[in-house]
């Protein structure tokens, strides 16, 4: 890992912070003023002292060469990773080579540095979070496995007998009994280690009384949670693939076990979503070669970014294995060769009809799926009534945007973008409607993400 | 996903109808088609909605277009630069409201470099990114200091843009540029928007008919005149301020009749400015008769004899009879009658003496302070240089820093009068003799970036004022001004300000620290504009 690290441009530098306030930060810092004893080595380490409030400046120290991402180091009191200070030193770093000369790192970014590659190098798979410690013992990792798996088919029991209860007594009552009866399930699917059971339980409590149509969402909620109940207790008797997807669905943990897939991986999109636990960020990459769209996630606690974090609109040179499960574009990132690079490559492009056909040819491997990743070629964003939609340009069909999407300051770039002629663009495609997440104009001209 | 989308079986939507109202009554209460009554009922429901929701899901279909927009009309300016493209981008995203506190601390403040950059941008005729048009229409709607220059570098698709969303309809104001604006050559739009648009739009179609063909909007403004509302009159006459030549004499003279006074007085405010009207040359023989050199003492003075009555005719001028509280009558009108008699007229009138001459003259009877006001308002209105500059007097003079007859803002405004390069020199040699207290002003009306005199002239001010072991917000407002108005190339000569210096006893404590840092956020926002402005610089082929 001698490679230097790859500049990035501002953007890619601000969409490394975890919030806008340490991004607005950041950026108030990326100037030489507060800087002193700047530096880069060759072998990628960015360091640098930053006048603050305190008496000694912070030192702040990035590692850039990292293939999993920038790491920081940094002796200021933030809890953000990263701080604002590492933003600020990266956008220094950014705006030219006059801010950050090269030259040697002082001891204290040496040691780090130095440090943190002297770790032994972790396997790609087992960087996946969740992913199981490699077996010691196989016998004895067969029978925890048993009993897991025998704990969520306790989980999975008792939840249909909730949904029997429910069903029996009328979804008309479920507005009555409040959030916590879910809140309760929620917590029981824990207990049986059924993350994924959990999740879904979750959502589907705050569905009741949700706007004009709740009990038809309702409905179809938990009637697909009773089809991923039934299918983790009939698992065996599923095609293989489909019983992966239940495994997965229902929260197993599972190695990204696929054949690593060498490409140049365009990156569509980056956009995290956060609850009170835990911040999940969602990376779209496109394979040039492949034609194929895989999606990494990665995930913070709460308040922090998570560590992965790829450039928007540059493409670079790696290999992804496929987690299992038929139908399901979710992939680990494993070896980088190359840093990231720009490509005038694009995604080719569909249309709104064969966009919503590949919708429902996925479900047919995995029912539980939201939508599918699309791109559509030659659409105009058009106002429709309170929403907007993509209309093809050469047909008389559109997709409506998700609601969700039409609230993101994103659409306004996307229309701007458009100004009523066809752009291409990407995003997620499902029974809620188009989500765009990334657009390019018509003629040349570079990715504009809209997340 | 809009229910507006087929299913792919017909008969199914019956048959979900059916499912959804059996699941909200419960299983208890009704029993699900095709399935026993029992403990079996719930789960067969569910397993007939399962596999309706899955078929509902698979075989949904494309929603019909609605219509579609017009096309946004083409931008023929030159795409920005690649990095001035991304600048722009940091700009937009330093918003207000994001933590700070009140201390500014040494990183500059890029939300106060916008306006420059946009300025830059325009002069270089780029074209905005498409997709940086929200984020510039969103500064533009908090800043309307901003507008201007924001809405021209976002050019037309902005308002094709603001037309979409109602947060952005001033766009469609500012411009005046609604729907419904005529183009330059549509006689009979121009006539129609006249006759029937809004206020507000017609004031707009006003400004820029002016701007384009002076003499058209006057006649516009001529054909409906009389019956206008006074308040619409006043807005109206108002734009004849823009390119005011001596043809707009005779349809001003005729506004001099008006109903309303305040109509009159404006009028005969503008026609005063053009110093070859039939009004100035009135009011050059009434304010010369008040006004005349006395020879009979040791030295010449001016003897100043006020009118006694304010006649009609005076009246119908624009001279306003009824004094403020607290003003003699006499004094009143005499500084109305001087301040609108032409300039050149006192020359003659005065013994061919020039207006350095004039102004040195001793006035009898404590009128001077009365006399020079008057001028300089004279000086401002006709924009007058010479008298100007013979009213300012010399820059160290001990008076010019005091409370003299003039005012800091009509200091400012004289100084307004003179080109760019004699301005600056004013106002350097002001700071140098009276420092930066009184300064604001008087450079807030320098060209920027500031021209060399001024700049070093407040650099070495401000040392100064670190010497003398004040803090440095004492200062701010000139700091902040220095920021965006000193000349890049100048941040060399700052160097040597960024040390923190060794504290004289005298001084505030921790100032030294806190001067150091306000000079580091100076010379990092220098260098930031040059960056700028490297970046909007296309290399030479």
């Amino acid at each position: 890992m001698t490679q230097q690290g790859v500049r990035r441009t501002a953007e890619q530098v601000l969409a490394l912070a975890p919030d806008s306030a340490s991004r607005a930060a950041g950026s108030r810092l990326g100037a030489a003023g507060p800087w002193s004893g700047t530096g880069r080595s060759g072998e990628g380490a960015v360091w640098g002292l930053c006048e603050g409030s305190g008496s000694d400046p912070y030192r702040t120290v990035v590692d850039v060469a990292d293939a999993s991402g920038p790491a920081y180091r940094c002796s200021c009191p933030s809890r953000s990773v990263p701080c604002e200070h590492a933003i600020g030193l990266l956008l220094l770093w950014a705006s030219g080579d006059a801010g950050v000369p090269r030259g040697r790192a002082p001891e204290w970014a040496e040691g780090w540095v130095a440090g943190r590659r002297a770790r032994p190098e972790r396997q790609p798979a087992a960087d996946a979070p969740g992913a199981p410690p490699g077996p010691a013992d196989p016998e004895a990792a067969r029978r925890r496995a048993e009993r897991r798996a025998e704990r969520v088919t306790a989980g999975a029991a008792e939840l249909e007998q909730r949904l029997t209860d429910l069903l029996r007594g009328g979804l008309a009552s479920a507005e009555q009994s409040g959030p916590g009866l879910w809140e309760e399930t929620a917590a029981r699917m824990v207990d049986a280690q059924a993350q994924g059971l959990a999740a879904r339980v979750r959502e589907v409590g705050a569905l009741p009384g949700s706007g004009p149509d709740w009990p038809v969402r309702l409905l179809e909620e938990c009637a697909l949670l009773h089809l991923l109940g039934r299918g983790w207790l009939r698992r065996e008797r599923l095609p293989e693939g489909l019983a992966a997807t239940v495994r997965s669905r229902v929260g197993l943990p599972m190695p990204a076990d696929g054949p690593p897939v060498r490409d140049d991986w365009l990156v569509l999109a980056q956009y995290d979503t956060a609850d009170s636990r835990l911040t999940t960020r969602r990376i779209w990459l496109y394979g040039t070669e492949s034609d194929r769209t895989a999606l990494l996630l990665s995930y913070g606690a709460a308040g922090r970014a998570p560590e992965l974090a790829l450039p928007v609109g540059l493409a670079l040179d790696a290999e992804l294995s496929a987690y299992p499960g038929a139908g399901r574009a979710r992939a680990a990132l494993g070896d980088r060769f190359a840093p990231a690079a720009p490509t005038a490559v694009r995604p080719a492009g569909t249309t709104t009809a064969r966009a919503l056909a590949r919708y429902g040819d996925a479900l047919r491997d995995d029912p539980w799926l939201e939508s599918v990743p699309v791109t559509l070629d030659r659409v105009i964003p058009v106002p429709d009534g309170d929403g907007w939609q993509l209309a093809d340009a050469g047909e008389d069909t559109a997709l409506p945007l998700t609601p969700a999407a039409r609230a993101r300051p994103g659409l306004w770039r996307l229309v701007a973008l458009s100004g009523g002629a066809p752009v291409r663009v990407f995003g997620e495609c499902g029974h809620r409607g188009f989500t765009p997440l990334a657009a390019w104009p018509e003629g040349p001209g570079e990715v504009v993400p809209l997340c | 996903m809009s229910r507006t989308t087929a299913d792919a079986d017909p008969s199914l939507p019956d048959t979900w109808e059916e499912l959804v109202t059996t699941a909200l009554l419960g299983t208890d209460r009704r029993t699900p088609a095709g399935a026993a009554p029992g403990p079996r009922a719930p789960l067969a429901l569910l397993d007939a909605a399962a596999l309706a929701t899955v078929r509902r899901r698979a075989g949904l279909r494309p929603a019909p277009a609605a219509p579609r927009p017009e096309r946004a009309p083409e931008d023929p300016r030159p795409p920005l630069p690649p990095a001035a493209a991304r600048r722009l981008a940091m700009l937009l995203a330093d918003r207000p409201g994001t933590p700070g506190g009140g201390r500014r601390g040494a990183a500059p403040d890029l939300m106060e470099l916008l306006p420059q950059w946009l300025a830059a941008a325009n002069a270089r005729g780029f074209a905005a990114p498409p997709a940086a048009l929200p984020a510039l229409l969103d500064a533009a709607r908090g800043r309307t200091d901003l507008r201007p220059a924001a809405l021209r570098f976002a050019g037309p698709r902005a308002l094709w843009l603001a037309r979409l969303n109602p947060d952005w309809r001033f766009a469609l104001r500012s411009t005046g540029g609604g729907p419904s604006a005529p183009g330059p050559h549509d006689k009979d739009g121009i006539r129609r928007l006249w006759r029937e648009g809004l206020f507000a739009e017609r004031v707009a179609l006003l400004a820029a008919l002016r701007s384009r063909e002076p003499a058209a909007a006057r006649d516009l403004l001529a054909a409906t005149w009389a019956t206008e509302r006074a308040e619409d009159r006043l807005m109206f006459l108002d734009s004849l301020r823009t390119r005011l030549s001596p043809d707009d004499e005779p349809f001003l003279e005729q506004a001099l009749a008006d109903r309303s006074r305040n109509v009159r007085a404006t009028a005969a405010e503008l026609l005063s400015s053009l110093p070859g009207s039939a009004l100035a040359e009135r009011m050059a023989v009434r304010a010369g008769a008040c006004v005349a050199v006395d020879h009979t003492g040791d030295v010449p003075t001016i003897a100043v004899e006020a009118p006694h009555e304010c006649d009609a005719g005076m009246e119908r001028d624009g001279v306003v009879a009824k004094a403020p509280a607290g003003r003699g009558e006499r004094s009143w009108w005499l500084g109305q009658l001087v301040e609108a008699a032409p300039l050149d007229s006192w020359p003659r009138r005065l013994g061919g003496r020039t207006p350095e001459e004039i102004v040195a003259l001793p006035v009898a009877d404590d009128w001077q302070a009365e006399l020079h006001a008057a001028w300089c308002r004279a000086a401002v209105r006709q924009r007058n240089a010479a008298w100007s500059r013979a009213l300012l007097g010399e820059p160290s003079a001990p008076e010019a820093g005091g409370p003299g007859a003039v005012s800091l803002a009509e200091r400012a405004q004289l100084l307004g009068t003179l080109e760019a390069g004699e301005r600056a020199r004013w106002v350097a040699g002001f700071i140098e003799t009276h420092g930066l207290s009184e300064a604001f002003q008087l450079l807030g009306v320098c060209a920027v970036p500031w021209a060399a005199p001024v700049g070093r002239a407040v650099v070495d001010a401000l040392n100064i004022a670190r010497d003398a072991g004040s803090y440095p917000w004492s200062f701010s407002g000139v700091m902040g001004l220095a920021e965006r108005c000193l000349d890049p190339s100048e941040s060399g000569r700052l160097d040597a300000l960024l040390a923190i210096p060794d504290e004289p006893e005298n001084a505030s404590p921790g100032a030294g620290g806190y001067w150091s840092e306000a000079f580091q956020r100076l010379v990092t926002t220098l260098r930031l504009r040059a960056a700028m402005l490297t970046e909007l610089t296309p290399p030479s082929p």
